[in-house]
């Protein structure tokens, strides 16, 4: 029986030998692996913001707006139009609908902020205490309005992150006044910057401030008092989120006397966009690896082109080992062993690569770098695989020579 | 009396070319005593190659029975043959047959790799068969860093690792000029003087006059089987 360590010794010396031949046939695993690590990194990159932007909109939440949603998202104007949801149907939300952690009524609109001799066109929101525990916003600098400053319609409001910075580069803008439409308004606070949503828009470039006070001040005094643009209804827990979503959608059916089909609201589940977002990115993901794993296999493909010539060229060592004592089963292992050597020591190799070009492109796109270990050991396990599949011929080749033939080669 | 080294019963080896059936080996039988020192000589076509191959243990008669050592050639496997090649037969090629990314020193230490010998013993076994070859000075040259004679006596070296039973030498000195293959003849001569057993196939019969005995061939049968220096030719 042959030791260990004289079998790897032997094939590493064999490698050794034609440093370049081995070199180059290692480079077809290296960049087979290189890139389908850098390509499910990038892609998991892709897929973690994705859902990281998404998760900010805030947790367990549905929102309701007016209109019929057509097909997937596509949202048409039906009857009653972009009036058909009032502060009622919230408080119905509220009372009636089980498992609903808050419920927050918002009405959005535009306007020109002036401030410091700038002036900015955020949108302007005007919500209820509630709304930041629906979106899950905190606040960074000073503070948000309470239930009576809402109620007595008062002229604060606070700054999304982006008009802060706009407005105010250099100074604290508590305290502060913003004038909107001619009015003036006080700055109560500021919040935690959100960053983009996974539809591509700034969250911070926001002015929120009491909803009666955007009604009345902001919005145009020639709409209904009652109605609002969205309603954000924020379940106890995930899993009451399917069970809400169709109370409160029979309960807003119920209210509008509408039947299903002639809806003139919709109600978004933001965890199911997550999830298809998500899915799409993974899609994505399995599609860059799967190409890049095409490369992998022509690396493999590579290997076994050159230990079939290696096997040629060495008929004879083959066969004077064979005389010498060697077994089937020891030529099987050297040869074998040299093939998953050049492949794993090119799947390190391409691992360190495809983690580095990973880095490089995610900072280029400003993507998370996720590097899972999970996926650093499956790319070393796969081109020793790659390497004992197409290694495994050449070697079965070399051990199934005859010795009286081998011995005869010139 | 011990049984003989090699007892070899009525081989017969057939090969098939074509539509042709050959008989390489057709009804062969000899002994070797321990410590013989024996030529088997014979043209090319006469059934020595293939009586030497059988020898070694990389073929198997068709029929017949060759017991070496007390091993049956015949009823061995592949691994039973490759450790048979491993303990028991010392081969020696005409071209040497060294591994040319080697030194002498590893070149001589490969047949105790097999024999999963460690790798100190293997060592010291190496430079002990070295220095006995005469090649005590350059253990650390390649193999094209040596003349002919000098691969040849590391070749030979190899061939004694691992104290096998038989040394098996095959046109020993068909690659060699007259004044070295003299050399070599007279190691072999020693080594058998020292107790080694050496079979030599040739078809010169100059090289079968050095040994003690000739087992002559032809056309896969034994002519004639003499001391050697009397050719029968």
């Amino acid at each position: 029986m042959m030791r260990t360590s004289d079998l790897v010794g032997s094939a590493a010396r064999a490698l050794r030998s034609n440093p370049l031949r081995s070199a180059l046939t290692a480079l077809g695993v290296i960049i087979g692996v290189a890139s389908v690590v850098a390509m499910v990194a990038l892609g998991s990159g892709a897929q973690a913001q994705v859902e990281r932007s998404i998760a900010s909109l805030g947790s367990n939440l549905l929102i309701v707006v007016p209109g019929a949603a057509r097909g997937g998202g596509g949202v048409r104007g039906a009857a009653g139009g972009w009036d058909s949801l009032t502060l009622d149907d919230a408080a119905a939300i509220a009372a009636q609908v089980e498992g609903v952690l808050v419920v927050a009524p918002s009405q959005r609109s535009r306007a020109q902020v002036i401030a410091n001799g700038a002036n900015w066109n955020p949108q302007i929101e005007g919500v209820t205490p509630a709304y930041l525990t629906a979106r899950d916003w905190e606040i960074a600098q000073g503070r948000f309005f309470d239930e009576s400053e809402e109620r007595q319609a008062r002229r604060v409001v606070v700054l999304g992150a982006t008009v802060a910075n706009e407005l105010f580069p250099n100074i604290d803008p508590i305290g502060e006044t913003v004038r909107i439409n001619g009015g003036s308004y006080e700055i109560i606070g500021v919040l935690e910057s959100k960053g983009q949503s996974g539809f591509g828009m700034d969250q911070d470039d926001i002015v929120l401030a009491p909803f009666t006070t955007v009604k009345r001040r902001i919005s145009g005094r020639n709409r209904r008092a009652d109605t609002v643009s969205q309603i954000s209804v924020k379940t106890v827990s995930e899993e009451y989120l399917t069970r809400v979503e169709e109370d409160v959608t029979n309960l807003l059916r119920q209210r509008h006397r509408t039947r299903e089909g002639e809806d003139d609201f919709t109600v978004q589940n933001l965890s199911s966009i997550t999830e298809a977002a998500a899915q799409t990115t993974q899609v994505f993901t399995y599609l860059l690896g799967g190409i890049s794993a095409v490369s992998l296999l022509v690396g493999g493909i590579g290997i076994m082109n050159i230990m079939l010539v290696s096997v040629t060229e060495r008929t004879r060592e083959i066969g004077l080992r064979k005389a010498l004592g060697a077994r089937q089963a020891d030529i099987l292992h050297q040869f074998g062993l040299e093939a998953v050597a050049l492949s794993v020591a090119g799947g390190i190799i391409g691992l360190v690569l495809g983690v580095l070009g990973a880095w490089l492109m995610t900072s280029l796109f400003n993507l998370p770098l996720v590097v899972a270990p999970q996926n650093a050991i499956m790319a070393i396990a796969f081109s020793g695989l790659v390497g004992v599949l197409f290694g495994a011929y050449p070697a079965w080749r070399a051990a199934k020579l005859d010795p009286i033939e081998a011995l005869r080669r010139e | 009396m011990s049984a003989p080294l090699i007892e070899a019963t009525n081989l017969v080896k057939l090969y098939k070319m074509g539509e042709e059936t050959v008989h390489a080996l057709d009804g062969v039988s000899f002994t070797i005593p321990h410590g013989g020192y024996c030529a088997i000589v014979g043209p090319s076509g006469s059934g020595k190659s293939t009586l030497m191959n059988i020898l070694g243990g990389l073929d198997t008669p068709t029929q017949g029975r060759i017991v070496i050592e007390g091993a049956d050639i015949g009823a061995l496997d592949d691994e039973g043959l490759a450790q048979f090649r491993n303990r028991t037969i010392g081969f020696v090629f005409q071209s040497f047959n060294l591994l040319p990314r080697l030194t002498a020193l590893e070149n001589v230490e490969l047949p105790m790799i097999y024999a999963g010998t460690s790798p100190k013993e293997r060592r010291e076994q190496a430079e002990t068969l070295l220095a006995r070859v005469g090649l005590g000075e350059r253990m650390s040259h390649k193999p094209t860093q040596l003349s002919g004679g000098q691969q040849q006596r590391v070749a030979i070296a190899r061939a004694l690792a691992g104290k096998p039973a038989l040394l098996l030498a095959d046109e020993p000195t068909g690659a060699l000029d007259t004044h070295t293959g003299q050399e070599i003849l007279a190691l072999f001569s020693q080594l058998n003087r020292e107790g080694a057993t050496v079979v030599l196939v040739t078809h010169d019969h100059e090289v079968a006059a050095a040994t003690q005995r000739t087992i002559e061939m032809r056309d896969g049968r034994i002519v004639a089987d003499h001391a050697s220096g009397r050719s029968a030719a």
